[in-house]
């Protein structure tokens, strides 16, 4: 079976101003709704306490918000978890007043009355806002890090223009991820932050997949314009492209049916990355590429340039 | 032609052979067990296992089998209703003398384990527990040691009779007033010959009509206290974890003043939780029998070598400020019943120093009454300071006493536990929790098993249908990888969490990359019109070092994460790194290999099912 039967021979790069175009809007409405709506930051970047339990049966909503409101705790908020008789309880972080131990028994104890039988404890987190900070900045830094890392590499593999249309991709990819998680409101957590590097891994595969079919290209299709290799070069990527991320999305398919509330965010995050990660390999990288003027002339000599500098007296 | 020589084929073969072996411990569940250690560490004595053997032959309760594993004894059971049994069965039976443990034993079989197979560890996320990020509270313990040598000074002017305006702390620093310059001379002179005076930076201040002297801290002094600090909680918390009887806990030091403590399968999380989190300790103080400690309550006029304090009940105290004796001199406490009245008690016994003291004190005081101070300190700097008992000395003593007055049997052996445990260098406070139930765990091993499990049979199937006899064999490899992937985490002791799931589940869509890039190059050649086996060769020749640049650019962003990442992130960095590098070898040598077997030996292939 083939998705693409004959060799395709489509031409990209006539439409690459369009995209580039349509990718800049994106990538600003993104960023505003990110500065308007900003991310829906869970607890492992506000700090604070989260309390999931099981009941007996499905309880009222509104009544496990009084009883709370009796025991004094106002400022909670209180959701359904999946199923209808899971409860979380999310408290904001407060003052040293209390400790956490006596909190967490505090809420237990509230949202066990009047309830027959006996709730069950699923998981309490807490975060101190010190640790919130921490993370969130452990969070940031490892995503520049691996840019850096990866620009590097690339420039050592290929040429700085390349480690330029590497990263350009990531920061449209992880810009627009973000922008989407922001505009849908999925709450952005430790596992995101994961799958958002997961993502930059992912995109960068298929952006070096592209790249190494583009250094092939050149030497071989020499009286053909840059334009031209580059979009031979998608062609005869495409296919592979498009069945890993086939594959690539199954997988993340199922995990985001099967795998249970915890791993949503995870999941969701994923599926999003790798869609705007295929896309972002074809036209942002190789794109930002042309617009810098790559030609044959910068894979061919390098190994010449590096004798150059070693023959200087 | 297309072949490898034989000891390819043999290589291949070992380490899929190796990798099968110690995956296999992952296929045997867990049998709940009982694990018992002694509680100072000692050598399990030989007639232990009669001793157990012969309590729960009383209470009618079976076991599937028992082990000794160096210092402790491990039994397994045939339910968790007979572990719990079994445990209370035994923490009575056996006392205060051994730590009784639940624990999950895995049941992989003795030629297995032998030979170092064991199955993955699983996550607290996994398997329910509690999880603390605890930070030392260093502004508070420097501020204690500077309490300390404050008095420290005070002391030794006192002995050597200097006569001084005022000692006190300011800032972070210690002032002390004199009135001459010649006692300044000796004061200065005495605190350099002074044992428990050193690291300190002295100077000479102008005070008014005084003559002062500033007194420092010594920074590398500090950076001490602080280690020595964290070190002595670490012990003391690696105390009370052995007291709550936890199979397999963590306890590490993160950077300068954090711990790490993780207590896997724990059932009673809030009890844990006030276990771990207190800083109990005792302090034993003479009552100020001169004054009336109602009158000073209700006119606010404490005499000054007195501190009011208050009982449980909200009567006042006036205790003297002199200390006998604190809890850092306690060595043992143990629990149990005063004989004469059948009121719960504490036994306290007592250091070479605090006995000493202890009797000093005592031998002058018969008559008078002895107060003992159950101190707690909160997160946040709070103290609970309370008086627990007021005892008449009825005669002298020094090592060994009891503490009466105690609500409950339950609190007499909570105050125990904590007494025992020792006290905290410095306080410390909870940052960060992470607890998961028992019933959560067994759900994300679940969820987390059947979303792998259809991901895989899903891209089996594709790959199948699309790449034919080749997508089979890229199954095949698939298959190996897995293999390889759990045998690789169960050798390396990897603890397997949730966002571990979710790297393998990733690992098993990316894995397949590398067949795609392989075969779609393959496909590539023939349309180029070269031979089947041409083809082969070329496309495995060309597909190489595509796969490695992609796959070493992923392998950075894996690196990152785990260098950045904290536990379950790391565990996800971790999954995800090892199997792109075991992709790598099945997907590459694994398939060629195959292909080989199945097209090398022909001299014409008509046509490839790819």
């Amino acid at each position: 079976m083939k998705i693409l039967n004959r060799k395709t021979q489509l031409d990209f790069m006539t439409h690459r101003k369009v995209a580039l175009t349509l990718s800049i809007i994106v990538m600003v409405l993104s960023i505003a709704s990110l500065v308007v709506r900003g991310l829906n930051f869970g607890l492992d970047f506000t700090g604070g306490m989260l309390i999931e339990v099981s009941y007996p049966s499905a309880p009222k909503i509104a009544d496990v918000r009084a009883h709370l409101n009796d025991a004094g705790l106002d400022d909670a908020v209180v959701q359904t978890f999946g199923a209808a008789s899971d409860i979380v309880v999310r408290i904001p972080p407060r003052s040293e007043e209390e400790s956490d131990a006596e909190l967490s028994t505090l809420v237990l104890n509230a949202l066990q009355v009047g309830v027959e039988g006996e709730i069950i404890m699923r998981r309490v987190e807490f975060v101190g806002p010190q640790v919130g900070d921490e993370l969130a900045e452990q969070g940031i830094l490892a995503v520049v890090y691996a840019m850096i890392g990866i620009f590097l590499y690339v420039m050592f593999r290929f040429q700085w223009r390349f480690s330029v249309g590497a990263v350009a991709a990531l920061i449209h990819d992880v810009t627009i991820s973000m922008g989407i998680l922001s505009a849908v409101q999925i709450e952005f957590d430790l596992t995101v932050v994961a799958a958002l590097l997961a993502v930059i891994g992912y995109s960068l595969n298929d952006t070096i997949v592209l790249f190494d079919r583009i250094r092939e290209n050149f030497p071989r299709l020499r009286k053909k314009s840059p334009i031209d290799v580059v979009n031979t070069s998608i062609n005869e990527t495409l296919s592979r492209t498009l069945m890993t991320s086939m594959t690539t999305l199954l997988v993340l398919a199922a995990l985001f049916i099967f795998g249970g509330e915890i791993i949503h965010s995870f999941a969701f995050t994923l599926i999003v990355g790798v869609m705007v990660g295929t896309y972002s390999s074809i036209y942002i990288a190789s794109t930002v590429l042309l617009q810098l003027g790559v030609s044959k002339f910068d894979l061919l000599q390098v190994e010449k340039e590096g004798a150059a500098v070693d023959a200087r007296p | 032609m297309n072949q490898y020589p034989a000891w390819k084929y043999l290589l291949i073969l070992t380490i899929l052979v190796v990798g099968t072996f110690y995956a296999l411990p992952n296929l045997f569940g867990e049998d709940p067990a009982l694990q018992i250690t002694s509680t100072r560490g000692f050598a399990i004595p030989l007639d232990l296992e009669t001793t157990i053997d012969d309590a729960l032959a009383v209470e009618n309760i079976k076991y599937k089998d028992r082990e000794k594993q160096g210092n402790r004894l491990l039994y397994r059971f045939n339910s968790t209703e007979d572990q719990l049994l079994a445990a209370d069965v035994l923490k009575k039976a056996l006392g205060e003398q051994y730590i009784v443990a639940l624990n999950l034993a895995h049941s992989t079989p003795g030629w297995l384990r032998a030979m170092g197979g064991k199955p993955m560890t699983l996550g607290l996320d996994l398997q329910g527990g509690v999880h603390f990020l605890m930070q030392v509270d260093m502004d508070t313990a420097r501020g204690q040691m500077l309490d300390r040598v404050v008095d420290d000074i005070r002391t030794a002017l006192r002995s050597e009779g200097i006569r001084y305006v005022s000692v006190r702390r300011e800032g972070n620093g210690i002032l002390a007033l004199l009135r001459s310059a010649a006692d300044r001379d000796r004061t200065m002179n005495i605190m350099g010959k002074d044992q428990s005076l050193q690291g300190l930076d002295v100077k000479e201040v102008e005070a008014g009509d005084n003559f002062g002297l500033s007194v420092k801290v010594k920074e590398q002094q500090l950076v001490e206290l602080q280690q020595t600090a964290l070190k002595q909680n670490i012990t003391t918390l690696r105390n009370r974890v052995n007291e709550i009887g936890v199979a397999e806990p963590v306890i590490q030091q993160q950077g300068a003043e954090r711990v790490v403590v993780q207590l896997p399968g724990v059932q009673d999380t809030v009890q844990a939780k006030k276990i771990i989190g207190a800083t109990a300790t005792l302090e034993y103080r003479a009552v100020d029998e001169a004054n009336d400690a109602f009158t000073a309550a209700q006119t606010g006029r404490v005499p000054p070598e007195a501190r009011l304090y208050n009982r449980r009940t909200g009567e006042p105290v006036l205790l003297k400020k002199r200390l006998i004796v604190s809890g850092d001199q306690l060595i043992g406490a143990s629990s149990g019943f005063d004989q004469r009245t059948g009121q719960p008690q504490v036994s306290v016994t007592l250091n070479g120093v605090g006995a000493k003291r202890m009797l000093d004190f005592t031998r002058n005081n018969v008559g008078n009454r002895m107060a003992v101070v159950y101190i707690e300190q909160k997160p946040g700097g709070h103290k609970i300071e309370e008086v627990i008992s007021v005892a008449v000395v009825r005669e002298p003593f020094g090592k060994r006493f009891q503490t009466t007055g105690l609500d409950s049997m339950n609190e007499a052996s909570q105050l125990a536990l904590l007494l025992r445990a020792g006290a905290l260098a410095a306080p410390m406070e909870i940052v960060e929790e992470r607890t998961v139930g028992p019933s959560l765990g067994a759900d994300n091993v679940a969820q987390g098993f059947k979303s792998v499990l259809i991901g895989f049979v899903l891209v089996l199937v594709f790959m199948a249908i699309y790449y034919r006899v080749f997508g089979l064999i890229a199954d095949l490899a698939l298959f190996a990888n897995m293999i390889l992937l759990i045998a690789l985490l169960s050798m390396l002791g990897a603890t397997l969490t949730m966002p571990g799931i979710a790297g393998i589940v990733l690992t098993v869509g990316m894995a397949v990359d590398a067949n795609v890039l392989i075969f779609e190059r393959i496909r590539e050649e023939l349309r180029n019109g070269n031979t089947p086996q041409a083809s082969i060769r070329a496309g495995y020749d060309k597909a190489f070092s595509t796969i490695a640049d992609a796959n070493i650019t992923t392998l950075i962003a894996a690196f990152v994460l785990f260098l950045f990442g904290t536990g379950p992130i790391k565990g996800f960095a971790v999954t995800l790194s090892l199997g792109i590098i075991t992709s790598m070898f099945t997907a590459i040598m694994g398939t060629r290999a195959v292909v080989n077997l199945v097209y090398g030996g022909k001299k014409r292939v008509g046509k490839l099912a790819i």
